[in-house]
């Protein structure tokens, strides 16, 4: 499904920053692969690499056979197709929930207000959250905000779904709630790349853990393998910290 | 209104808000003391007496013969008056709701056979209506101009980013005077010369008037606007790009909504200065407001009467633009 191959990229400002360096990782259709390691260690860059909301230096990403670096490739037809959910939500304040979740379906899809809204429905109803749907997303809370982030990449039916951070930014009660969602569609078989600390849903929901630091992957593999016996000292010594 | 009074009243305040209130009171009757009392010491005739006749026309009908007026027939609303001369009958017809004479009065040449008093759109409302007209057009223009100014200012285009720059740096920094006067004496003779040439008619001084202004307000605008795209989180643009939306549609749908909400303030102040800005107009000789005064102070001598008379009018256009913001920025804001 995904390919990346020797994916270099750094950051310039404020200092040099080796973001990636010579990172390749694959992952196969229903595969939910879950990123770990500590902060500045390159996940997120990695992640957002992905999609092209960060421009990596060189290497090569193929994503459904299509190599998005490629001159020819429209970025924005590879990214209806990638969902993405982001640690801050990033919902549309002056948008109602249910506009949130119908506008790129009208928009980029180009489906009629009322299959969309239909769908949107339908989506808000999985997420839990359908009568929220007149509602602006100030009035809702963290959680409930994340959870309608999510229907609204749904609604794009993506056949991958990045996630970055998704449950960094909420408070603690409410993780509860967005990782649920997130294991409903684990089980349905997304495709999923997960950024997170939650090493509880690593283990439980993985097919493969992937470990970075420094902008390299140091390690990956089961979460059995994973949290049961890591080879790298570097490893040990995250999860010695973290857990 | 009521409600708002209500709120106003209702409930116990800190004392600090009593005092508050007295204080702004206060300084509202000193202001106004202090310049009516300042009014009657300096060395000048005020004739406010004499302001009306400038917005009315008193409309006479008189009398040029001398006789008894012997009957008067109404007819769809016009009196004929007939006046029995010596030399035979006469016949004058006046508007019946004027009429103020009577069957059997007598008239002599300059008797007052009837008598209006009609507003007049006077030279003062001429120019009013005119600022209006430019203020308005120049504002929508403005705002267009501004709109692709701000989108060029935060392109990741150099070309369009410096083209921007250059603009606004250059409208922002020169005086409106000095631009007016190139854009009607040097750019407006060369394309009027040239329209006229190939046989279309030429470009008015009000359009090159309209023209300077909306370019001046454009470069104010561009600022407002690329502020308000920058007060918008970048996590905004990049959801819109990662749900597969073009730069274009994350502008159209998320990004300029946005940025016009937080702008909107900002933008109010800019059109305010612009219809005061197009008082300048009148030195190419462009009959606005404020020229139109100044040609009735040079007529009349009553030169604070008239100076008062167009900071009030233009007050009356600005007010209601900053009141009708107000409101629209709380109904933003309650949805």
């Amino acid at each position: 499904m995904i390919s990346a191959k020797n994916l270099y990229k750094t950051f310039y400002t404020p200092h040099d920053v080796h973001a990636l360096v010579d990172v390749s990782a694959e992952i196969k259709e229903g595969e939910v692969v879950v990123v770990i390691g500590p902060s500045g260690s390159g996940k997120s860059t990695f992640l957002r690499s992905l999609n092209c909301l960060e421009e990596i230096d060189s290497g090569n990403i193929i994503i459904d056979g299509i190599e998005v670096r490629h001159k020819r490739t429209n970025i924005n037809k590879i990214r209806e197709e990638v969902g993405m959910v982001f640690q801050s939500f990033n919902l549309y304040p002056h948008k109602t929930v249910l506009q949130n979740v119908t506008l790129a379906q009208e928009v980029v899809r180009k489906r009629n207000k009322k299959e969309s809204e239909k769908i949107a429905l339908e989506l808000l109803e999985k997420v839990g959250i359908s009568d929220k749907a007149q509602a602006f997303p100030d009035n809702l809370s963290g959680g409930q905000k994340q959870r309608v982030a999510i229907a609204r990449s749904l609604a794009m039916n993506p056949k991958v779904m990045l996630f970055d951070e998704p449950t960094s930014a909420l408070d603690p009660e409410m993780i509860g709630e967005v990782l649920e969602v997130m294991k409903t569609l684990a089980k349905e078989g997304m495709t999923m790349v997960v950024v997170t600390h939650e090493m509880g849903f690593a283990r439980e929901v993985a097919d493969r853990v992937i470990f970075m630091d420094f902008g390299k992957i140091v390690e990956e593999g089961t979460p059995d393998h994973f949290f049961t016996n890591p080879t790298h000292d570097r490893t040990k010594l995250f999860l010695n910290q973290i857990l | 209104m009521i409600n708002k009074l209500k709120a106003l009243t209702a409930g116990k305040h800190h004392p600090s808000w009593y005092i508050g209130i007295a204080g702004f009171i206060l300084i509202i009757v000193i202001a106004i003391f202090s310049i009516l009392s300042a009014s009657k010491q300096i060395n000048y005739a005020w004739q406010w007496h004499r302001v009306p006749d400038r917005f009315f026309t008193n409309k006479v009908i008189k009398s040029d013969t001398k006789g008894e007026i012997s009957n008067i027939t109404i007819l769809d609303g016009t009196a004929a008056i007939e006046v029995k001369t010596p030399d035979g009958i006469e016949t004058f017809n006046v508007p019946e709701k004027d009429l103020i004479l009577r069957r059997g009065d007598f008239v002599s040449p300059g008797t007052i056979l009837a008598e209006s008093r009609s507003l007049k759109a006077g030279v003062l409302i001429e120019g009013l209506k005119l600022t209006l007209f430019i203020s308005f057009f120049a504002s929508i223009f403005g705002i267009i101009i501004g709109l692709f100014g701000g989108l060029g200012r935060v392109s990741k285009n150099p070309g369009l980013r410096w083209l921007s720059v250059t603009y606004v740096e250059i409208i922002r920094g020169s005086p409106l005077m000095v631009q007016i006067l190139i854009w009607y004496f040097v750019i407006g003779t060369l394309v009027n010369e040239n329209l006229s040439m190939m046989g279309m008619s030429t470009i008015p001084p009000t359009g090159w008037g309209i023209i300077s202004l909306s370019i001046f307000a454009g470069a104010y605008v561009t600022e407002i606007i690329r502020g308000g795209i920058e007060s918008v989180p970048k996590g905004q643009m990049e959801a819109a790009r990662s749900s597969g939306m073009t730069y274009i549609q994350a502008m159209t749908h998320i990004i300029l909504p946005q940025a016009f909400k937080t702008s909107m303030p900002a933008l109010t102040g800019q059109f305010i200065s612009l219809i005061k800005d197009s008082s300048l107009l009148g030195i190419i000789s462009i009959r606005e407001l404020t020229k139109s005064s100044r040609e009735i102070v040079a007529s009349t001598m009553m030169t604070f009467e008239f100076f008062l008379i167009l900071a009030v009018l233009y007050l009356v256009l600005t007010f209601p633009l900053s009141m009708f913001v107000k409101y629209l920025e709380n109904k933003v804001k309650v949805k």
